[in-house]
C-alpha cells in the first residue's frame, strides 16, 4: 500500500469530521465542496477540509479507498456519508445534526482547519 | 448527446423506474440525475447513490460527466 493511501486513510479515521474537497475551507474551488462545507457548518460539525487539488494522486487514491467517484467527500467518525447532494439531504431531515452529535457528544467545539497531504 | 447516454445507463441499470436526467448549465457536463426505483428499497442514502455512480461509472471515468447532483427515491 503506498504512503499516499496510508496518510489518507489515517486522516479519514483520525479526524472526527473531515472533506476531501477542492480548495479549502478558507477559500474552496468548487460549489459542491462549499455545500457540503455549508451543510456541515449548519449542523454544527467542527470541519477538518483536505484539498485535493495540489495533487491528482490523492483523489485517485481517495477514490481507490472509498469507491466513490466524485469529490467532495464527507466522513464522520470514519464513515464515508457522501458527497454534497446527501450531505444536504441529511440535514434538511435533521440527521446530519444527529449523526454529528451522536459521533462527538452534544457539546463538541465547532472549528475548522485544514490539513495538507504530503504526498512526497 | 450525453443527457441520452446517461439517461440509457441508467433506464437500463433501474429497468422500471422512473429515470430524469437534466443538463444543468446548458454546457454539456453538469448533470442532475433524478432516479425512482423500487432498487433503492430499504437502502441506506450512501447504498442508493452508490448504485446510480456504478450505473453511471463509464461516463464519470472518462470525464463526460464533469459534475453530477443525484438525488434518489425508493418506491416503498
Amino acid at each position: 500500500m503506498s504512503t499516499l493511501q496510508n496518510q489518507i486513510k489515517q486522516v479519514i479515521d483520525t479526524e472526527p469530521v473531515v472533506v476531501f474537497m477542492k480548495g479549502t475551507p478558507d477559500a474552496p474551488a468548487c460549489g459542491n465542496s462549499m455545500r457540503a462545507l455549508q451543510a456541515l457548518w449548519q449542523a454544527g460539525a467542527p470541519i477538518t477540509g483536505v484539498d485535493v487539488l495540489p495533487d491528482p494522486r490523492i483523489r485517485q487514491e481517495l477514490s481507490a479507498i472509498t469507491e466513490w467517484p466524485t469529490i467532495p467527500q464527507v466522513f464522520v467518525k470514519g464513515e464515508l456519508i457522501g458527497g454534497a447532494d446527501i450531505t444536504e439531504e441529511l440535514l434538511a431531515s435533521g440527521e446530519l445534526k444527529e449523526k454529528i452529535d451522536e459521533a462527538l457528544g452534544d457539546t463538541h467545539p465547532q472549528t475548522v482547519r485544514t490539513l495538507a497531504l504530503a504526498p512526497d | 448527446m450525453a443527457v441520452t447516454t446517461i439517461r440509457n445507463l441508467l433506464v437500463e441499470a433501474f429497468p422500471g423506474g422512473q429515470v430524469d436526467v437534466a443538463d444543468r448549465t446548458g454546457g454539456g457536463d453538469h448533470f442532475q440525475v433524478t432516479v425512482v426505483s423500487d432498487a433503492f428499497n430499504g437502502l441506506s442514502l450512501i447504498q442508493q447513490h452508490k448504485l446510480v455512480n456504478a450505473a453511471l461509472a463509464g461516463p464519470l471515468a472518462d470525464g463526460t460527466i464533469h459534475e453530477l447532483r443525484i438525488r434518489t427515491k425508493g418506491t416503498a
